[in-house]
Protein backbone atom coordinates (compact mmCIF):
# COMPACT_ATOMS: atom_id res chain seq x y z
CA UNK A 1 0.00 0.00 0.00
CA UNK A 2 2.65 2.47 0.84
CA UNK A 3 6.17 2.08 -0.13
CA UNK A 4 8.94 4.56 1.04
CA UNK A 5 12.39 4.30 -0.94
CA UNK A 6 15.34 5.45 -0.28
CA UNK A 7 14.11 8.74 1.30
CA UNK A 8 16.61 11.64 2.09
CA UNK A 9 15.96 14.68 3.77
CA UNK A 10 18.20 17.27 5.27
CA UNK A 11 16.90 20.60 6.95
CA UNK A 12 18.82 23.73 6.67
CA UNK A 13 21.18 22.55 4.06
CA UNK A 14 25.02 24.23 4.38
CA UNK A 15 23.80 26.22 7.59
CA UNK A 16 25.23 25.38 11.41
CA UNK A 17 21.84 24.36 11.56
CA UNK A 18 21.58 21.29 8.72
CA UNK A 19 20.11 18.55 10.38
CA UNK A 20 20.46 15.19 8.35
CA UNK A 21 16.75 13.66 9.16
CA UNK A 22 16.41 11.13 6.68
CA UNK A 23 19.54 9.27 5.49
CA UNK A 24 17.92 6.80 3.14
CA UNK A 25 14.29 5.68 4.69
CA UNK A 26 13.16 2.16 3.03
CA UNK A 27 9.97 0.51 4.09
CA UNK A 28 7.12 -0.86 2.40
CA UNK A 29 3.58 -1.45 3.93
CA UNK A 30 1.25 -3.67 3.27
CA UNK A 31 -2.68 -3.43 2.85
CA UNK A 32 -4.14 -3.38 5.89
CA UNK A 33 -1.25 -3.66 8.57
CA UNK A 34 -1.05 -1.35 11.53
CA UNK A 35 2.62 -0.31 11.70
CA UNK A 36 4.08 1.47 14.89
CA UNK A 37 7.22 3.57 14.75
CA UNK A 38 9.60 3.96 17.48
CA UNK A 39 12.42 6.21 17.58
CA UNK A 40 14.80 8.58 20.14
CA UNK A 41 14.45 11.88 19.64
CA UNK A 42 15.77 12.78 16.40
CA UNK A 43 15.55 9.51 15.10
CA UNK A 44 13.63 10.78 12.08
CA UNK A 45 10.11 9.08 13.24
CA UNK A 46 8.24 12.08 12.72
CA UNK A 47 10.12 13.40 10.11
CA UNK A 48 9.07 10.17 7.97
CA UNK A 49 5.12 10.88 8.66
CA UNK A 50 5.48 14.44 7.53
CA UNK A 51 7.72 13.27 4.67
CA UNK A 52 4.70 10.63 3.97
CA UNK A 53 1.96 13.29 4.56
CA UNK A 54 3.47 15.85 2.43
CA UNK A 55 4.68 19.18 4.74
CA UNK A 56 7.52 18.95 3.20
CA UNK A 57 9.21 17.59 -0.25
CA UNK A 58 12.02 15.40 0.12
CA UNK A 59 15.28 15.81 -1.04
CA UNK A 60 15.69 12.53 -2.79
CA UNK A 61 13.83 9.09 -2.98
CA UNK A 62 10.41 7.86 -3.90
CA UNK A 63 7.16 8.05 -1.89
CA UNK A 64 4.32 5.52 -3.63
CA UNK A 65 0.81 5.15 -2.17
CA UNK A 66 -1.36 2.34 -3.52
CA UNK A 67 1.03 2.60 -6.80
CA UNK A 68 0.59 5.63 -7.11
CA UNK A 69 4.00 7.96 -6.71
CA UNK A 70 3.12 10.83 -4.80
CA UNK A 71 6.73 12.09 -4.23
CA UNK A 72 5.48 15.63 -6.11
CA UNK A 73 2.50 16.08 -4.72
CA UNK A 74 1.31 18.81 -2.16
CA UNK A 75 0.40 18.23 1.02
CA UNK A 76 -3.49 19.12 -0.22
CA UNK A 77 -2.96 17.00 -2.49
CA UNK A 78 -2.35 13.80 -0.39
CA UNK A 79 -4.86 14.33 2.13
CA UNK A 80 -7.43 12.92 -0.49
CA UNK A 81 -6.10 9.50 0.19
CA UNK A 82 -4.48 10.08 3.56
CA UNK A 83 -6.12 10.64 7.08
CA UNK A 84 -4.17 12.21 10.10
CA UNK A 85 -4.37 13.06 13.58
CA UNK A 86 -1.32 14.89 15.02
CA UNK A 87 0.42 15.21 18.47
CA UNK A 88 -0.91 18.76 19.66
CA UNK A 89 -4.32 18.00 20.04
CA UNK A 90 -5.48 21.79 19.14
CA UNK A 91 -3.89 20.71 15.78
CA UNK A 92 -6.27 19.09 13.91
CA UNK A 93 -9.51 20.48 14.59
CA UNK A 94 -10.40 24.40 13.92
CA UNK A 95 -11.05 25.87 17.33
CA UNK A 96 -13.73 28.96 16.22
CA UNK A 97 -15.78 26.59 14.24
CA UNK A 98 -18.78 24.16 15.73
CA UNK A 99 -18.08 20.96 16.61
CA UNK A 100 -20.84 19.91 13.76
CA UNK A 101 -18.37 22.44 11.25
CA UNK A 102 -15.45 20.56 11.51
CA UNK A 103 -17.38 17.30 11.00
CA UNK A 104 -18.34 18.98 7.68
CA UNK A 105 -15.09 20.11 6.61
CA UNK A 106 -13.97 16.60 7.11
CA UNK A 107 -16.66 14.83 5.84
CA UNK A 108 -15.28 16.52 2.28
CA UNK A 109 -11.93 15.45 2.83
CA UNK A 110 -10.15 15.95 -0.87
CA UNK A 111 -13.43 16.49 -2.60
CA UNK A 112 -14.21 19.50 -4.85
CA UNK A 113 -15.80 22.08 -2.35
CA UNK A 114 -18.47 23.91 -3.87
CA UNK A 115 -21.37 26.20 -3.29
CA UNK A 116 -23.46 23.77 -1.59
CA UNK A 117 -24.82 24.36 2.18
CA UNK A 118 -21.95 23.09 4.70
CA UNK A 119 -24.48 21.53 6.95
CA UNK A 120 -27.01 19.87 5.78
CA UNK A 121 -29.61 18.22 7.86
CA UNK A 122 -29.51 15.05 7.12
CA UNK A 123 -25.65 15.04 7.19
CA UNK A 124 -26.04 16.76 11.17
CA UNK A 125 -28.08 13.76 11.46
CA UNK A 126 -25.15 11.46 10.94
CA UNK A 127 -22.66 13.56 12.92
CA UNK A 128 -25.22 12.79 15.67
CA UNK A 129 -24.83 8.83 15.33
CA UNK A 130 -21.50 8.63 14.92
CA UNK A 131 -20.03 10.95 17.44
CA UNK A 132 -22.56 8.96 20.01
CA UNK A 133 -20.29 5.92 20.47
CA UNK A 134 -17.83 8.13 21.76
CA UNK A 135 -19.68 8.52 24.70
CA UNK A 136 -18.26 12.20 25.46
CA UNK A 137 -21.84 13.71 25.24
CA UNK A 138 -20.76 15.70 22.32
CA UNK A 139 -23.88 14.84 20.43
CA UNK A 140 -26.17 17.12 22.14
CA UNK A 141 -23.39 20.02 21.95
CA UNK A 142 -23.04 19.47 18.00
CA UNK A 143 -22.88 23.60 17.90
CA UNK A 144 -20.66 24.56 20.57
CA UNK A 145 -17.11 25.79 19.15
CA UNK A 146 -14.67 22.96 19.21
CA UNK A 147 -12.26 25.21 20.99
CA UNK A 148 -14.12 24.87 24.14
CA UNK A 149 -13.05 21.00 24.34
CA UNK A 150 -10.31 19.35 25.91
CA UNK A 151 -7.33 17.63 24.40
CA UNK A 152 -9.18 14.42 24.68
CA UNK A 153 -12.42 15.34 23.41
CA UNK A 154 -10.47 16.89 20.25
CA UNK A 155 -8.22 14.21 20.05
CA UNK A 156 -11.16 12.21 19.54
CA UNK A 157 -12.92 13.80 16.86
CA UNK A 158 -9.82 14.48 14.96
CA UNK A 159 -9.72 10.82 14.72
CA UNK A 160 -13.01 10.62 13.56
CA UNK A 161 -12.42 13.25 11.13
CA UNK A 162 -9.68 11.80 10.06
CA UNK A 163 -11.06 8.41 9.16
CA UNK A 164 -15.02 9.67 8.46
CA UNK A 165 -14.13 9.03 4.40
CA UNK A 166 -12.13 5.61 4.47
CA UNK A 167 -8.59 7.05 3.95
CA UNK A 168 -5.87 4.81 2.08
CA UNK A 169 -3.27 5.57 4.78
CA UNK A 170 -4.05 6.50 8.26
CA UNK A 171 -0.99 8.85 9.85
CA UNK A 172 -0.63 8.80 13.81
CA UNK A 173 1.66 11.54 15.14
CA UNK A 174 1.94 10.93 19.01
CA UNK A 175 -1.26 11.47 19.20
CA UNK A 176 -1.53 10.13 22.45
CA UNK A 177 2.04 11.90 23.70
CA UNK A 178 0.22 15.39 25.13
CA UNK A 179 -2.89 13.78 27.25
CA UNK A 180 -2.72 12.61 30.25
CA UNK A 181 -2.69 8.77 30.99
CA UNK A 182 -6.55 7.96 31.45
CA UNK A 183 -7.16 9.96 28.28
CA UNK A 184 -4.73 8.73 26.22
CA UNK A 185 -5.56 5.19 27.02
CA UNK A 186 -9.12 5.98 25.61
CA UNK A 187 -8.09 7.41 22.95
CA UNK A 188 -5.84 4.83 22.41
CA UNK A 189 -8.91 2.14 22.62
CA UNK A 190 -10.80 4.02 19.73
CA UNK A 191 -7.93 4.57 17.76
CA UNK A 192 -7.45 0.39 18.11
CA UNK A 193 -11.54 0.31 17.44
CA UNK A 194 -11.85 2.38 14.34
CA UNK A 195 -8.80 1.05 12.34
CA UNK A 196 -9.76 -2.82 13.27
CA UNK A 197 -13.08 -2.19 11.86
CA UNK A 198 -11.95 0.10 8.92
CA UNK A 199 -9.27 -2.62 8.33
CA UNK A 200 -7.32 0.98 7.91
CA UNK A 201 -3.53 0.82 6.88
CA UNK A 202 -2.23 3.16 9.58
CA UNK A 203 1.16 4.40 10.58
CA UNK A 204 1.17 5.33 14.08
CA UNK A 205 4.63 6.84 15.43
CA UNK A 206 4.32 6.47 19.30
CA UNK A 207 6.56 7.02 21.94
CA UNK A 208 5.00 4.61 24.10
CA UNK A 209 6.37 0.97 24.05
CA UNK A 210 3.56 -0.59 25.52
CA UNK A 211 1.23 0.84 23.31
CA UNK A 212 3.91 -0.22 20.17
CA UNK A 213 4.29 -3.50 21.68
CA UNK A 214 -0.14 -3.78 22.24
CA UNK A 215 -1.62 -2.43 18.74
CA UNK A 216 -0.18 -3.64 15.72
CA UNK A 217 0.91 -5.79 13.60
CA UNK A 218 4.42 -4.30 13.00
CA UNK A 219 7.49 -2.29 14.70
CA UNK A 220 9.40 -0.20 12.57
CA UNK A 221 12.36 1.43 14.96
CA UNK A 222 13.98 4.10 13.67
CA UNK A 223 17.80 5.51 14.50
CA UNK A 224 19.44 8.61 12.64
CA UNK A 225 17.49 8.99 10.08
CA UNK A 226 17.12 5.23 8.90
CA UNK A 227 15.33 2.04 9.77
CA UNK A 228 17.53 0.26 12.07
CA UNK A 229 14.83 -2.76 13.46
CA UNK A 230 11.83 -3.72 11.37
CA UNK A 231 9.90 -6.47 13.97
CA UNK A 232 6.96 -8.14 12.24
CA UNK A 233 4.78 -11.45 12.04
CA UNK A 234 4.85 -13.81 14.50
CA UNK A 235 8.14 -11.84 16.24
CA UNK A 236 6.04 -8.54 16.54
CA UNK A 237 3.05 -10.87 18.14
CA UNK A 238 5.97 -12.54 20.48
CA UNK A 239 7.53 -9.57 20.77
CA UNK A 240 7.66 -7.64 25.01
CA UNK A 241 8.31 -4.56 26.16
CA UNK A 242 11.68 -5.96 27.31
CA UNK A 243 12.66 -6.83 24.39
CA UNK A 244 12.21 -3.45 22.91
CA UNK A 245 14.32 -1.78 25.58
CA UNK A 246 17.24 -4.37 24.79
CA UNK A 247 17.22 -3.38 21.19
CA UNK A 248 17.21 0.31 22.78
CA UNK A 249 20.27 -0.60 24.64
CA UNK A 250 22.00 -2.30 21.86
CA UNK A 251 21.58 0.73 19.47
CA UNK A 252 22.89 2.83 22.15
CA UNK A 253 25.80 0.82 22.68
CA UNK A 254 26.60 0.51 19.33
CA UNK A 255 26.14 4.54 19.28
CA UNK A 256 29.11 4.93 21.69
CA UNK A 257 31.55 3.89 19.31
CA UNK A 258 32.37 6.55 16.72
CA UNK A 259 31.08 5.70 13.34
CA UNK A 260 34.75 6.76 12.00
CA UNK A 261 36.10 4.66 14.53
CA UNK A 262 33.90 1.75 13.96
CA UNK A 263 34.84 1.72 10.15
CA UNK A 264 38.16 1.69 11.05
CA UNK A 265 38.09 -1.49 13.22
CA UNK A 266 35.45 -2.73 10.83
CA UNK A 267 37.83 -2.51 7.68
CA UNK A 268 40.88 -3.82 10.02
CA UNK A 269 39.21 -6.90 12.07
CA UNK A 270 36.74 -7.84 10.05
CA UNK B 1 -31.91 65.19 11.23
CA UNK B 2 -30.07 65.63 7.46
CA UNK B 3 -26.86 65.04 8.88
CA UNK B 4 -28.29 61.88 11.25
CA UNK B 5 -29.50 60.48 7.46
CA UNK B 6 -26.55 61.66 5.39
CA UNK B 7 -24.30 59.94 8.45
CA UNK B 8 -26.52 57.11 8.16
CA UNK B 9 -25.82 56.73 4.48
CA UNK B 10 -22.33 57.05 4.91
CA UNK B 11 -22.29 54.20 7.26
CA UNK B 12 -23.83 52.05 5.44
CA UNK B 13 -21.48 52.46 2.02
CA UNK B 14 -18.30 51.66 4.15
CA UNK B 15 -19.98 48.51 6.26
CA UNK B 16 -19.11 47.55 2.65
CA UNK B 17 -15.18 48.29 4.08
CA UNK B 18 -16.05 47.12 7.29
CA UNK B 19 -17.30 43.55 6.03
CA UNK B 20 -13.92 43.49 3.79
CA UNK B 21 -11.66 44.10 6.50
CA UNK B 22 -13.88 41.28 8.66
CA UNK B 23 -13.10 39.19 5.71
CA UNK B 24 -8.92 39.89 5.80
CA UNK B 25 -8.52 40.85 9.42
CA UNK B 26 -10.69 38.17 11.35
CA UNK B 27 -11.72 35.59 8.97
CA UNK B 28 -8.20 35.04 7.55
CA UNK B 29 -5.96 36.58 10.17
CA UNK B 30 -4.67 38.31 7.14
CA UNK B 31 -3.73 41.79 8.19
CA UNK B 32 -4.33 43.46 5.03
CA UNK B 33 -3.17 46.91 4.14
CA UNK B 34 -4.25 46.64 0.36
CA UNK B 35 -7.24 48.25 1.79
CA UNK B 36 -5.95 51.89 1.51
CA UNK B 37 -5.30 51.53 -2.22
CA UNK B 38 -8.46 49.07 -2.99
CA UNK B 39 -11.06 51.56 -1.84
CA UNK B 40 -9.41 54.81 -4.08
CA UNK B 41 -9.10 52.16 -6.99
CA UNK B 42 -13.20 51.40 -7.16
CA UNK B 43 -13.82 55.27 -6.66
CA UNK B 44 -11.44 55.77 -9.44
CA UNK B 45 -12.65 53.17 -11.60
CA UNK B 46 -16.08 53.81 -10.84
CA UNK B 47 -15.93 57.49 -11.52
CA UNK B 48 -13.89 57.36 -14.68
CA UNK B 49 -16.11 54.98 -16.27
CA UNK B 50 -19.11 56.94 -14.93
CA UNK B 51 -17.84 60.04 -16.77
CA UNK B 52 -17.10 58.19 -19.71
CA UNK B 53 -21.37 57.74 -19.62
CA UNK B 54 -20.96 53.81 -18.66
CA UNK B 55 -24.29 52.53 -16.30
CA UNK B 56 -23.18 53.21 -12.95
CA UNK B 57 -24.19 50.03 -11.73
CA UNK B 58 -21.78 48.14 -14.42
CA UNK B 59 -19.38 50.60 -13.33
CA UNK B 60 -19.71 49.63 -9.34
CA UNK B 61 -19.81 45.73 -10.73
CA UNK B 62 -16.32 46.67 -12.35
CA UNK B 63 -15.03 48.65 -9.26
CA UNK B 64 -16.01 45.61 -7.45
CA UNK B 65 -13.92 43.27 -9.97
CA UNK B 66 -10.80 45.84 -10.18
CA UNK B 67 -10.57 45.28 -5.94
CA UNK B 68 -10.65 41.50 -6.54
CA UNK B 69 -7.82 42.00 -9.00
CA UNK B 70 -6.12 43.96 -6.53
CA UNK B 71 -6.81 41.91 -3.58
CA UNK B 72 -5.77 38.71 -5.70
CA UNK B 73 -2.54 40.03 -6.38
CA UNK B 74 -1.71 40.88 -2.59
CA UNK B 75 -2.88 37.15 -1.95
CA UNK B 76 -0.35 35.63 -4.60
CA UNK B 77 2.89 37.95 -3.75
CA UNK B 78 1.91 36.36 0.17
CA UNK B 79 1.45 33.23 -0.82
CA UNK B 80 3.62 31.94 -4.02
CA UNK B 81 6.35 34.62 -3.28
CA UNK B 82 6.08 33.89 0.57
CA UNK B 83 6.25 37.74 1.33
CA UNK B 84 4.85 39.06 4.93
CA UNK B 85 1.36 39.80 4.51
CA UNK B 86 1.41 43.59 5.70
CA UNK B 87 4.40 43.94 2.78
CA UNK B 88 2.25 42.35 0.39
CA UNK B 89 -0.24 44.74 1.24
CA UNK B 90 2.17 47.82 0.86
CA UNK B 91 3.43 46.77 -2.53
CA UNK B 92 0.15 46.92 -3.90
CA UNK B 93 -1.42 49.51 -1.64
CA UNK B 94 1.75 51.77 -3.16
CA UNK B 95 1.62 50.65 -6.88
CA UNK B 96 -2.04 51.19 -6.81
CA UNK B 97 -1.65 55.04 -5.61
CA UNK B 98 0.19 55.23 -9.15
CA UNK B 99 -2.57 53.34 -11.10
CA UNK B 100 -5.20 55.50 -9.47
CA UNK B 101 -2.99 58.52 -10.94
CA UNK B 102 -3.78 56.86 -13.97
CA UNK B 103 -7.33 55.50 -13.77
CA UNK B 104 -8.21 58.98 -12.94
CA UNK B 105 -5.72 60.83 -15.39
CA UNK B 106 -5.74 63.69 -12.43
CA UNK B 107 -5.92 63.81 -8.45
CA UNK B 108 -9.54 64.42 -8.51
CA UNK B 109 -12.88 63.74 -10.62
CA UNK B 110 -15.44 65.52 -9.81
CA UNK B 111 -19.49 63.39 -10.54
CA UNK B 112 -21.89 66.34 -9.81
CA UNK B 113 -23.32 66.44 -12.81
CA UNK B 114 -22.90 62.86 -14.26
CA UNK B 115 -25.74 60.35 -13.46
CA UNK B 116 -24.48 57.94 -10.89
CA UNK B 117 -26.62 55.34 -8.95
CA UNK B 118 -28.31 58.15 -6.44
CA UNK B 119 -29.18 60.71 -9.22
CA UNK B 120 -31.36 57.73 -10.77
CA UNK B 121 -32.95 57.41 -6.71
CA UNK B 122 -33.49 61.07 -6.84
CA UNK B 123 -34.98 61.19 -10.27
CA UNK B 124 -37.06 58.28 -9.07
CA UNK B 125 -38.07 60.15 -5.67
CA UNK B 126 -38.60 63.37 -7.63
CA UNK B 127 -41.05 61.54 -10.13
CA UNK B 128 -42.99 59.85 -7.79
CA UNK B 129 -43.34 62.46 -4.64
CA UNK B 130 -42.76 65.72 -6.45
CA UNK B 131 -39.69 68.03 -6.73
CA UNK B 132 -38.31 69.10 -3.29
CA UNK B 133 -41.08 66.97 -1.14
CA UNK B 134 -40.20 66.85 2.41
CA UNK B 135 -41.75 65.25 5.17
CA UNK B 136 -41.83 65.03 8.48
CA UNK B 137 -40.11 62.53 10.67
CA UNK B 138 -40.39 62.90 14.51
CA UNK B 139 -40.68 66.40 14.49
CA UNK B 140 -38.11 67.30 11.48
CA UNK B 141 -38.34 67.75 7.95
CA UNK B 142 -36.59 65.35 5.99
CA UNK B 143 -35.91 65.07 2.07
CA UNK B 144 -37.60 62.41 0.81
CA UNK B 145 -34.73 61.95 -1.90
CA UNK B 146 -32.70 61.31 1.16
CA UNK B 147 -34.64 58.63 3.35
CA UNK B 148 -34.80 56.94 -0.26
CA UNK B 149 -31.15 56.60 -1.13
CA UNK B 150 -30.97 55.70 2.75
CA UNK B 151 -33.37 52.85 2.25
CA UNK B 152 -31.60 51.67 -0.90
CA UNK B 153 -28.15 51.70 1.30
CA UNK B 154 -29.78 49.44 3.16
CA UNK B 155 -31.38 47.10 1.00
CA UNK B 156 -27.88 46.91 -0.74
CA UNK B 157 -26.47 45.80 2.44
CA UNK B 158 -28.69 43.28 3.31
CA UNK B 159 -28.67 41.49 0.81
CA UNK B 160 -25.38 41.67 0.33
CA UNK B 161 -24.78 40.67 3.92
CA UNK B 162 -26.96 37.86 4.01
CA UNK B 163 -25.14 36.44 0.72
CA UNK B 164 -21.94 36.79 2.67
CA UNK B 165 -23.49 34.75 5.58
CA UNK B 166 -25.11 32.38 3.05
CA UNK B 167 -21.42 32.24 1.38
CA UNK B 168 -19.39 31.75 4.29
CA UNK B 169 -21.46 28.51 5.31
CA UNK B 170 -21.04 26.53 1.97
CA UNK B 171 -18.51 23.93 1.88
CA UNK B 172 -16.26 26.54 -0.05
CA UNK B 173 -16.58 29.22 2.67
CA UNK B 174 -16.47 26.72 5.29
CA UNK B 175 -13.22 25.52 3.88
CA UNK B 176 -12.21 29.58 3.82
CA UNK B 177 -13.10 29.98 7.24
CA UNK B 178 -10.84 27.06 8.40
CA UNK B 179 -8.19 28.05 6.83
CA UNK B 180 -7.77 31.66 9.06
CA UNK B 181 -8.83 29.01 12.31
CA UNK B 182 -6.06 26.46 11.26
CA UNK B 183 -4.50 26.06 7.78
CA UNK B 184 -2.95 23.13 8.88
CA UNK B 185 -5.75 21.24 9.76
CA UNK B 186 -7.17 22.56 6.72
CA UNK B 187 -4.54 21.14 4.70
CA UNK B 188 -4.56 17.63 6.26
CA UNK B 189 -8.47 18.03 5.13
CA UNK B 190 -7.14 18.23 0.93
CA UNK B 191 -7.76 22.16 1.15
CA UNK B 192 -5.70 24.38 -0.66
CA UNK B 193 -4.72 26.69 1.54
CA UNK B 194 -2.90 29.21 -0.69
CA UNK B 195 -5.73 29.15 -3.12
CA UNK B 196 -8.04 29.83 -0.37
CA UNK B 197 -6.34 33.09 0.77
CA UNK B 198 -5.83 34.51 -3.00
CA UNK B 199 -9.91 34.20 -3.66
CA UNK B 200 -10.54 35.48 0.53
CA UNK B 201 -7.80 38.47 0.32
CA UNK B 202 -9.64 39.34 -3.49
CA UNK B 203 -13.12 39.12 -2.20
CA UNK B 204 -12.63 40.97 0.96
CA UNK B 205 -10.87 43.88 -1.94
CA UNK B 206 -13.61 43.92 -3.46
CA UNK B 207 -16.08 44.94 -1.35
CA UNK B 208 -13.45 47.99 -0.27
CA UNK B 209 -13.62 48.57 -3.78
CA UNK B 210 -17.43 48.76 -4.25
CA UNK B 211 -17.47 50.58 -1.28
CA UNK B 212 -14.94 53.26 -2.62
CA UNK B 213 -17.41 53.51 -5.69
CA UNK B 214 -20.60 53.59 -4.06
CA UNK B 215 -18.89 56.52 -1.62
CA UNK B 216 -17.62 58.31 -4.33
CA UNK B 217 -20.96 58.37 -6.33
CA UNK B 218 -22.40 59.49 -3.00
CA UNK B 219 -20.42 62.47 -2.51
CA UNK B 220 -19.65 63.06 -5.87
CA UNK B 221 -16.19 62.99 -6.67
CA UNK B 222 -13.35 61.06 -6.27
CA UNK B 223 -9.97 61.68 -5.19
CA UNK B 224 -6.37 59.71 -5.07
CA UNK B 225 -6.20 60.75 -1.47
CA UNK B 226 -9.76 59.46 -0.22
CA UNK B 227 -8.26 55.64 0.78
CA UNK B 228 -5.90 57.23 3.62
CA UNK B 229 -6.84 55.93 7.36
CA UNK B 230 -9.69 53.70 5.47
CA UNK B 231 -7.93 50.63 6.10
CA UNK B 232 -8.22 51.93 10.62
CA UNK B 233 -12.02 53.08 10.00
CA UNK B 234 -12.80 49.64 9.40
CA UNK B 235 -11.10 48.29 11.70
CA UNK B 236 -12.34 50.80 14.42
CA UNK B 237 -15.95 49.22 13.03
CA UNK B 238 -15.20 45.76 13.09
CA UNK B 239 -14.06 45.97 16.57
CA UNK B 240 -17.15 47.86 17.83
CA UNK B 241 -19.34 45.26 16.01
CA UNK B 242 -17.94 42.87 17.99
CA UNK B 243 -18.62 44.39 21.20
CA UNK B 244 -21.84 44.84 20.34
CA UNK B 245 -22.67 41.21 20.07
CA UNK B 246 -23.00 38.45 22.75
CA UNK B 247 -21.33 35.56 21.08
CA UNK B 248 -18.69 35.18 18.27
CA UNK B 249 -20.84 33.32 15.43
CA UNK B 250 -20.82 34.24 12.33
CA UNK B 251 -24.51 35.58 11.37
CA UNK B 252 -23.83 37.74 14.48
CA UNK B 253 -20.25 39.21 13.50
CA UNK B 254 -21.77 39.94 9.88
CA UNK B 255 -24.47 41.83 11.60
CA UNK B 256 -22.07 43.71 14.23
CA UNK B 257 -20.05 44.49 11.57
CA UNK B 258 -22.73 46.39 9.61
CA UNK B 259 -23.63 47.74 13.18
CA UNK B 260 -20.17 48.91 14.28
CA UNK B 261 -19.56 50.55 11.16
CA UNK B 262 -23.07 52.66 11.12
CA UNK B 263 -22.57 53.15 14.72
CA UNK B 264 -18.98 54.58 14.30
CA UNK B 265 -19.83 56.67 11.45
CA UNK B 266 -22.40 58.74 13.67
CA UNK B 267 -20.29 59.11 16.43
CA UNK B 268 -17.76 60.71 14.44
CA UNK B 269 -20.67 63.19 12.87
CA UNK B 270 -21.64 63.96 17.10
CA UNK B 271 -17.43 64.94 17.63
CA UNK B 272 -17.24 66.59 14.66
CA UNK B 273 -20.62 68.30 15.25
CA UNK B 274 -19.76 69.31 18.72
CA UNK B 275 -16.50 71.00 17.52
CA UNK B 276 -13.92 68.08 17.00
CA UNK B 277 -11.16 69.75 14.60
CA UNK B 278 -11.57 67.00 11.58
CA UNK B 279 -7.67 67.16 11.20
CA UNK B 280 -8.20 64.95 14.65
CA UNK B 281 -9.97 62.49 13.01
CA UNK B 282 -7.56 60.07 12.31
CA UNK B 283 -5.73 60.45 15.22
CA UNK B 284 -8.63 59.71 17.17
CA UNK B 285 -9.68 57.25 15.11
CA UNK B 286 -6.05 55.30 15.65
CA UNK B 287 -6.22 55.94 19.15
CA UNK B 288 -9.82 54.45 19.79
CA UNK B 289 -8.59 51.06 17.76
CA UNK B 290 -5.33 51.01 19.58
CA UNK B 291 -7.10 51.40 22.86
CA UNK B 292 -9.62 48.25 21.54
CA UNK B 293 -6.87 46.45 21.45
CA UNK B 294 -4.76 47.07 24.26
CA UNK B 295 -8.01 46.92 26.49
CA UNK B 296 -9.15 43.39 26.51
CA UNK B 297 -5.94 42.28 27.58
CA UNK B 298 -5.17 44.77 30.09
CA UNK B 299 -8.91 43.93 31.65
CA UNK B 300 -7.92 39.92 31.64
CA UNK B 301 -4.49 41.09 33.46
CA UNK B 302 -6.11 42.97 36.25
CA UNK B 303 -8.34 40.47 36.77
CA UNK B 304 -5.69 37.82 37.29
CA UNK B 305 -4.11 39.90 39.75
CA UNK B 306 -7.15 40.36 41.62
CA UNK B 307 -7.81 36.70 41.29
CA UNK B 308 -4.08 36.28 43.02
CA UNK B 309 -4.93 38.52 45.63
Amino acid sequence: MLQVENSIKTFNPGTVNEVKALRGVTFDIEDGSFVSVLGTNGSGKSTTLNAVAGTFFIDSGKIILDGIDITKWPESKRAKYIGRVFQNPFSGTAPGMSIAENLALASKRGQKRGFGWGLSSSLIKEFKEKVKPLKMGLEDRLENPIGKLSGGQRQALTLLMATWLKPKLLLLDEHTAALDPKTAHKVIELTDKIVTDNKLTTLMVTHSMQQAVNLGDRIIMMHQGKVAYDIKGEDKRRLKVNDLLALFDEIRRKDQIDPEVAELIAANYV
Amino acid sequence: MALLIGSLTIGLILTLLALGIFISFRIFDFSDITAEGSFTFGAALAASLIVMGMNPLLASAIAFLGGCLAGAITGILHTRFKINPLLAGILVMTALYSVNLHVMGKSNIPLLSKTTVFTWIENFSDKTFGVQKTVNLIGWQVDVKDLWILLFCFLIITIISIILWWFFKTHIGTAMRATGDNDQMIRALGVNTKIMIVLGIALSNGFIALSGAFLAQYQGFADVQMGIGMLVWGLASVIIGEALISEPNLGLLIAGTVMGSVLFRLLVAIALSWGMNPNDLKLITALFVFIALVLPALMKNKRKISLKN
